[in-house]
């Protein structure tokens, strides 16, 4: 019913019904598929832009001549945007696959406990991870950046990566939590008639059945992770910047030649866009288990 | 014996976690709140020191956020965000409905437009600023897109724009909040009256005489604040609406079409063999049942625009007050003015609205799932 129990190892968004009867409103059908193409106007117009802006010389981006094709291909826009942007999109390429990876292991471990364990007390703290994946961000940003010089992290890529493992933790024990919730207890009885304990269970039942799962909350929390801007912008210095502060600097200057922001905005865009394209199945049932961006 | 203590081992392997996010979440919370109540940032010697010397003040710095004179800024921020989620959510639904009841007649290549409305999701909302900051350019962008096909030019100013709609005096807040109570009582009363539930119609029309009581003898009496002070909605931010609806309707399109892929063909197909036309069947069948998704939808929704702090920083830039919000003066407050103590107010007040839309949430969700 809601999203947070949703389940996770079925995609819910595939066609499931048998086409129906719809061939007597064929008359109507065209409408149908104006309007799809007017919404795909919306939302690839801009894409549109940003390809034909990086593509053109500087001299040749005119605000009257904003949709036309550029004259002549102008490629170094990328060279120069690569230049620049190289040394943040391996600070962003550590920060993402260092904090996914943490997160992602510590909350399957979570997930396992809170799905198939009994403890007292568990109804309470179940809800109390949970409120950590809403709260804004700021309301524990000060404490944060005391925390993080007080321990001589502030400003380093080590500092950001800890911060996004904790703060990833709700969202990837949920995943977990819901995904191990589908493994059938029975399962679980038997290894235990067989005097499988806690972690041997872990090893031989869930975690080979869990390779879904961590799909799903790798690129998730991937895509998460690459995408964000508070805690970068705030706890980070010029040499362990992530891409999306380097971007917003660039982009936020003032008499900015266009072409470097959008092939820089390219760049940013293409490792969670690849994810999406090739691994989209996986990134709806994350965005269907509860997942929330910002 | 065996299950007893591995059930130890299972709470020891929680345990980190629950220390991290006690610390993380709950105990920053708690220091954020204390922060708040302090005059950090007053003193600039002590400003950046790591232990700083801090004297409570009370609720004083809330006081100046919600009544001093200087603070008409925070107020505006917040009217700011109130049209802001308004817009972005009946934009994100509405959208995101039309979308998914589309993408549900059969169409051919359904995947490759699921592809297309979704993708924006998959972007940061810095990459997303960029571009729209590009395509709102007063003298180009979306604004000459209409010369290409031969229509006149279109002169809208966008993030530019400094015009102001819809004013109204924040001294008269108390009324407007308790006029809408009333009315919302006045709808639930109706509701009780035509499902003939007695008692709830007795005590919800109460309450909506109340409340109208209230708002016409008492709240007028209020004073929130010394002096006439306007806000309203500020016509700039429309191209960031624009831009978020494009970034998240695809969103609600997902969420919805899973909940209409859930509903079982059977029940449309019975509504069929009674007569019923294809746009009855939608609203009297389907629409119904997509009720709990909607209100999923606008509780994420909803607590997204409230937090709402890349897209802007990205499209208007930090420093433009005139799209400002509470979560991005928070950070220039905290973090380029070294106002600690009032960020952290800001920042609670952020906590709480949020709070107020996820706790319930939360709470509804999870009590219905330990019952199984």
């Amino acid at each position: 019913m809601s999203d947070l129990s949703a389940p996770t190892q079925t995609s819910e968004i595939e066609q499931t019904n048998p086409p129906q009867g719809s061939s007597q409103r064929g008359r109507w059908r065209w409408v149908v598929y104006v309007l799809l193409g007017f919404a795909v106007l919306f939302y690839l117009l801009p894409v549109y832009l940003v390809v034909i802006t990086s593509l053109k010389a500087p001299a040749d981006i005119q605000l009257a001549t904003t949709w036309q094709l550029p004259e002549t291909w102008h490629w170094q826009s990328y060279a120069v945007a690569w230049e620049t942007f190289a040394p943040k999109l391996l600070n962003s390429l550590i920060l993402a696959i260092t904090a996914t990876a943490g997160a992602a292991l510590l909350g399957s471990l979570n997930g396992y406990v809170l799905a198939k364990w009994r403890f007292p007390g568990a109804n309470i703290v179940f809800p109390l991870i949970l409120f950590g994946m809403f709260i804004p961000y700021q309301s524990v940003l000060i404490p944060l950046f005391q925390f993080l010089r007080s321990i001589g992290l502030y400003g380093s890529l080590a500092g950001l990566i800890l911060t996004h493992i904790v703060y990833g933790l709700p969202i990837t024990t949920l995943i977990f939590r819901n995904f191990y919730a589908e493994i059938p207890d029975e399962m679980l009885e038997a290894a235990k008639m067989d005097g499988a304990g806690f972690f041997a269970i872990y090893a031989q039942i869930i975690f080979p059945l869990s390779v879904s799962g961590f799909v799903v909350v790798l690129i998730w929390q991937f895509t998460q992770v690459w995408n964000e801007f508070l805690f970068a912008v705030t706890l980070t210095r010029q040499s362990s910047q992530p891409i999306t502060v380097a971007l917003a600097n660039l982009a936020g200057g003032q008499a900015v030649d266009w072409n470097l922001p959008m092939a820089g905005s390219i760049l940013a865009a293409l490792p969670t866009l690849l994810i999406y394209i090739v691994l989209g199945r996986y990134f709806i049932r994350g965005l269907l288990a509860g997942s929330v961006k910002g | 014996m065996r299950i007893r203590k591995d059930n130890i081992i299972a709470f020891l392997m929680l345990l980190p976690s629950l220390i991290l996010l006690g610390i993380f979440v709950y105990g920053f919370i708690g220091q954020t709140v204390y922060v708040s109540l302090t005059d950090w940032g007053q003193n600039a010697a002590q400003a950046l020191a790591i232990n700083p010397e801090l004297a409570f003040v009370g609720l004083a710095n809330y006081r100046d956020l919600f009544t001093g004179a200087l603070e008409t800024r925070f107020r505006q921020d917040l009217v700011n965000t109130f049209f802001f989620t308004i817009f972005f959510l009946a934009g994100c639904l509405g959208l995101g409905l039309g979308l998914a009841i589309l993408l549900d007649q059969n169409v051919r290549g359904e995947a490759v437009f699921r592809t297309i409305f979704l993708f924006p999701f998959a972007l940061a909302f810095i990459v997303t600023g960029t571009i729209w900051r590009w395509m709102l350019q007063p003298q180009g962008g979306l604004n000459v897109l209409p010369t290409s096909i031969g229509l006149p030019q279109l002169d809208l100013l966008w993030l530019a724009s400094r015009e102001q709609i819809w004013q109204f005096n924040w001294q008269n807040l108390p009324i407007y909040i308790g006029a809408t109570a009333t009315l919302v009582m006045l709808l639930l009363t109706y509701r009780a009256w035509r499902q003939r539930r007695q008692r709830a119609l007795w005590v919800r029309g109460g309450l909506a005489v109340l409340f109208a009581a209230l708002s016409l003898f008492v709240l007028p009496q209020v004073s929130i604040l010394p002096f006439p002070e306007t806000h309203g909605f500020n016509v700039a931010f429309i191209g960031i609406i624009l831009a978020a609806v494009w970034q998240l309707s695809g969103y609600t399109m997902a969420l919805y079409l899973a909940g209409l892929r859930g509903i079982p063909e059977a029940l449309r197909e019975a509504a069929r063999v009674d007569g019923a036309s294809e746009p009855q069947v939608y609203w009297h069948v389907v629409l119904p049942m997509l009720g709990p998704i909607t209100l999923s939808a606008m509780i994420i929704l909803g607590h997204i625009s409230l937090k709402i702090f890349d897209l802007v920083f990205a499209m208007a830039g930090a420093d433009n007050a005139t799209t400002d919000v509470p979560a991005l003066l928070m950070y220039l407050r905290s973090f380029r003015a070294n106002q600690f103590a009032e960020g952290a107010a800001i920042a609670v007040v952020l906590l709480i609205l949020v709070a107020m839309v996820i706790v319930p949430y939360l709470w509804q969700s999870l009590r219905g799932e330990t019952k199984r």
